[in-house]
């Protein structure tokens, strides 16, 4: 022990000298810091420390010297210890080292070496106690507040995990979305109300089940791999559309996603699966699907449908052919007009009914076009031998009488049929093929069926092509108007002349108005083509009338469609174009059939009669052919009727029929009642313009005096009239 | 491992914690046998962390009396741990009284503990918040309370940043961070590194794997990789060093070897 402290006092660099008690008391606390300084945990210096020391020192030293002595001072010492965060052990033992061997040597002040030491050692041992007191107290006083710090934040952790939980519960239980929880063996775990009501499935129930068994025959081939890769860990989720069997044996289509949870250390735990029940969306879905392709009548498939399986067919790969029929009703318009559409429609499913008992092989269907046009349709290698006979079962279920309200009808059909390879023509161009190919079928007299010709297609006029062509037709003027004199029975005089529209054609040649008016109507053409036409026309009269001043009154007669009797800009139009020409109205005669004006409101009349008002003529045209209605002729703002040709005709005989005589005498009776004049069509020999002279018509028409042509034939008409 | 009876199940206990390690190298109690024998294996590697946790307080004191003397008198020690002795509240009320001091931490448990500690001082909180969430700490009421961003502001990095992984983006959140602060704050900053460790780099692996080991990664970075976080600050002298090195009030003969490994520095904004 004293070689140590011998050593110990040359490590420590303390010498001894001749100085003050308070200078020896400080070189003790210094030596004490130094030796304890390594093994506390303060964060102070080392000076700062020896100056936390200096009162421990001194307490040592007093006590030393006391008169009474007491070894409780030296447990304070080794409590202050532990204050100034000496805790290590080695702080204790190292201190005891010093105060052992400086105390008594510092502040024993020559007193008793003797009892010096022995109550050195006895403040020794007593701070050792009071060290060790003070430790154990800080000690358990840590431990009970880190412990009470935990509790704490366990009580805090806990509330909020409540919370969260409690969140996170009725998200789970609320969701309108199925939620399943399985473990990795599919194992299902936990499910919520929703999926329960998606499966109409007990909870128990459900628990027993394994994911795994939940196949349904229509699983898209992948859905099983992808549950493998993750149920693997190769997955974190994925998203399919899947069906699944109900208890009762009903089927549930869901969205279906599947993601992996992974545990704290990102090991595969659980699968999670979110569904949407998509059943009620999906077979809504079907139905829309459904609607939108069938016709609404016959349930047979639409145009929609037909033209996507005529896309489909045609295509198909080399080597698949395609042969199509394309049926339409002979007269069934006649059925439609006579019986009503009622019945007309009765009619139509019962044909609907048996021609899809014709093709009931793969790859054939049966679609309904559009009113009584319907599409048959094969597919496959073989089509040039299967579309004839497809044909054939056609025309032979058409045989048998329908029977509609009682009445059994006899039901013909037109078939034009289209047979080919696929890849090479588009399904328009096939469908316009069958189109003409079914009229060439119905032409020929109808009940028969036609093949299609490539050189008949191309010379065939199709309502589709006229309709196309008609705007730039308009635009490269290939209209124009042929005129039909109109004479006066009395004299024999040309009065004037009646407008006839036509159309020169690229391919087709001249076509007559009853070809293209109608599309024109269909399309809103009519309008700028009837301006057109009037226009002309009122030109052509004002040159006729320049020319012949002095033959009398000349007038143009323009027909008017009934398009164009409501198109707002009839009357300004016609005002316009007089005004241009500076001709008068009176110059002009606006036809307008009989069965264009039959329940006609004033509201469509207003225009009309503004017309008459300004002095141009109205004709009632086709006299005689609607219901003739001769009580509405007074409310009519016309002065002209055109009696039809019908009446005309019976008078081609001599003698003709009295009873037709009478009626035309009536009529011109009538109609000179209500200061009408009477124009008649289609006089064709010089007996029938006597005839009706005497009856007392007033102007006729017709290829006795001439037939329509250019304006240079009336030029001659007008001047032989004149001459002669 | 036993549980004890009063452990909170839903703070597993069973995992060591950094703030309870580093309170028992500083010789504390407020630590678990799962810490204290967590911290014995990294003691095993390397037996001088206890003199390194010790030269990162007196840094820290001598730097927040810096700030005080400075004229600082607003503080934010993110990373605060469980407040043993010698904390950033009460070495800054001692040198600047009134000062408001903000302690964030996101373990609970030394949440739980800080708030028990400053019950009482009105001019010291702590916030649960993560300094990967830099945002969440600016925004807390406690900041909002004590804090006015817009006179200066020491803020603390002590023994922190070496806990945030590259791909956390710890120098994203220091930079938020400092954008928050007014013109004249001061980062402090201490960061550990295999530089100075009296140790081969080898044997002080084993440290970092036991911190690994606790799901408590310890990054040592580089000088150069250390000096980055100080971006946007200009340093104070003598700059980053190791920690006895910097600013100290005695000469370092007193010093341990060990208190020399990791740099420690302070910046101030612009």
């Amino acid at each position: 022990m004293g070689l140590l402290r011998v050593r110990r006092r040359g490590a420590y660099g303390v010498r001894a000298g001749p100085d003050g008690p308070e200078d020896r008391l400080r070189r003790f606390a210094t030596i004490w810091s130094r030796a304890v300084f390594p093994v506390t945990s303060t964060s102070s210096t080392r000076p700062e420390f020896e100056d936390q020391l200096l009162p421990l020192a001194r307490r040592l030293s007093e006590a030393l010297r006391a008169r009474t002595f007491d070894a409780n001072e030296g447990r304070a010492v080794g409590a202050a210890l532990v204050a100034a965060h000496c805790t290590d052990p080695e702080a204790l033992s190292r201190s005891l080292d010093c105060v052992d061997a400086y105390l008594v040597l510092y502040c024993g002040d020559g007193g008793d070496q003797e009892n010096l030491r022995a109550r050195s050692a006895r403040l020794q041992h007593a701070m050792a106690a009071g060290f060790a007191q003070a430790l154990r107290a800080r000690t358990l006083a840590e431990q009970e507040a880190i412990s009470a710090a935990a509790l704490k934040a366990q009580g805090v952790v806990a509330q909020a995990l409540h919370a969260t939980e409690a969140r996170f519960r009725a998200v789970f239980e609320g969701a309108a979305i199925g939620i399943g929880i399985a473990d990795l063996d599919g194992n299902i775990i936990q499910v919520n109300g929703a999926l329960l009501r998606m499966f109409g499935s007990s909870e128990k129930a459900l628990r027993t089940r394994n994911v795994q068994e939940w196949t349904h025959p229509e699983d898209a081939p992948q859905t099983w791999k992808l549950y493998d890769e993750l149920v693997r860990g190769e997955r974190e989720h994925y998203h399919v559309e899947k069906a699944f069997y109900r208890p009762d044996g009903t089927v549930l289509w869901t969205n279906l996603t599947v993601s992996l949870l992974r545990d704290a250390d990102g090991e595969p735990q659980y699968q999670l699966a979110l569904m949407e029940d998509t059943t009620e969306r999906r077979l809504l879905n079907l139905r829309l699907r459904y609607e939108a392709t069938h016709d609404a009548l016959t349930g047979l498939p639409n145009r929609t449908f037909f033209f996507e399986r005529l896309e489909k067919a045609l295509g198909a790969g080399e080597g698949q052919r395609f042969g199509l029929c394309y049926l339409d009703l002979d007269g069934f318009k006649t059925v439609n007009d006579s019986l009503g559409h009622a019945a007309g429609d009765r009619l139509l499913v019962e044909v609907a009914d048996r021609l899809q008992s014709c093709a009931t092989a793969p790859g054939e269907m049966v679609a309904r076009l559009g009113g009584d046009e319907f599409v048959a349709l094969t597919t496959g290698p073989d089509t040039e031998r299967e579309v004839d006979e497809l044909a054939a079962r056609i025309m032979n279920v058409l045989v048998a009488p329908i029977s509609v309200d009682g009445r059994e009808l006899t039901v013909r059909g037109s078939i034009g049929i289209v047979e080919g390879p696929a890849g090479e023509r588009g399904p328009a161009e096939v469908l316009r093929s069958a189109d003409i190919t079914m009229y060439r079928a119905k032409s020929a007299g109808g009940n028969r069926f036609e093949l299609a010709d490539p050189e008949a297609d191309a010379r065939a006029i199709t309502r589709h092509g006229l309709t196309t062509a008609l705007p730039t037709a308009l635009d490269r003027g290939e209209f124009f108007i042929e005129y039909q004199p109109l004479v006066h029975l009395g004299d024999g005089s040309v009065r004037g002349a009646e407008a006839l529209v036509r159309w020169l054609h690229p391919q087709h040649g001249v076509l007559g108005p009853d070809r293209f008016i109608p599309l024109a109507e269909h399309t809103g053409l009519i309008v700028p083509l009837g301006r057109w036409v009037l226009e002309q026309s009122v030109r052509q009269a004002r040159e006729w009338r320049e020319r012949y001043d002095d033959a009398g009154p000349f007038r143009i007669n323009v027909n008017l469609s009934p398009c164009q009797l409501t198109h707002p800009g009839l009357v300004q139009d016609t005002v316009d174009i007089l005004e241009r020409t500076g001709m008068a109205p009176d110059a002009l005669c606006l036809e307008v059939t009989e069965s264009a004006l039959i329940g006609a409101d004033d509201d469509l009349l207003k225009p009309l009669r503004r017309l008459a008002e300004m002095g141009v003529d109205i004709a009632l045209d086709d006299f005689g052919t609607g219901y003739s209605n001769l009580a509405n002729l007074r409310r009519l703002p016309v002065s002209i009727l055109k009696l039809d040709r019908s009446f005309t005709q019976s008078m081609q005989q001599f003698p003709a029929d009295p009873v037709d005589l009478k009626i035309v005498e009536g009529i011109v009776s009538l109609a000179h009642g209500l200061d009408l004049s009477v124009t008649v069509e289609g006089v064709e020999t010089g007996a029938q313009a006597e005839q009706l002279r005497i009856l007392g018509c007033d102007t006729a028409q017709g290829w006795y005096y001439a037939r329509p042509g250019p304006p240079e034939r009336l030029h001659e008409l007008a001047l032989v009239d004149a001459t002669g | 491992m036993e549980r004890p009876a009063w452990a909170p199940r839903s703070i597993d206990i069973s995992v060591p914690s950094v703030s309870r390690i580093y309170d028992y190298y500083l010789g504390g109690s407020h630590n678990f046998e799962v810490d204290r024998d967590a911290a014995r294996k990294a003691m095993d590697f390397m037996p001088g962390l206890p003199k390194i946790m010790q030269a990162n307080r007196a840094f820290m004191r001598r730097a927040v009396r810096f700030a005080a003397d400075e004229g600082i008198t607003q503080f934010l020690d993110i990373g605060s741990g469980i407040p043993t002795f010698g904390n950033v509240h009460e070495v800054a009320q001692a040198a600047s009284p009134g000062a408001r001091v903000v302690y964030v931490d996101h373990d609970p448990v030394a949440v739980a503990h800080s708030q028990a500690v400053l019950a009482g001082n009105d001019d010291a909180d702590i916030v649960a918040a993560d300094l990967r969430k830099p945002q969440d700490i600016l925004a807390s009421s406690e900041i909002e309370r004590l804090i006015d961003l817009n006179r200066p502001v020491a803020l603390l990095l002590v023994a922190i940043l070496h806990f945030v992984e590259d791909e956390d983006e710890p120098y994203e959140a220091v930079a938020q961070l400092r954008e928050a602060l007014a013109p004249g704050s001061l980062l402090v900053l201490t960061h550990a590194s295999y530089e100075g460790i009296p140790l081969p780099e080898e044997r002080a692996k084993g440290t970092v794997d036991v911190y690994k080991d606790i799901r408590n990664p310890l990054i040592m970075r580089s000088r150069d990789h250390i000096a980055r976080f100080f971006e946007g600050y200009d340093m104070v002298e003598p700059g980053l060093v190791p920690m006895p090195l910097w600013r100290p009030d005695t000469t370092s003969e007193d010093e341990d070897p060990w208190a020399f490994s990791g740099f420690a520095g302070v910046g101030r904004t612009a």
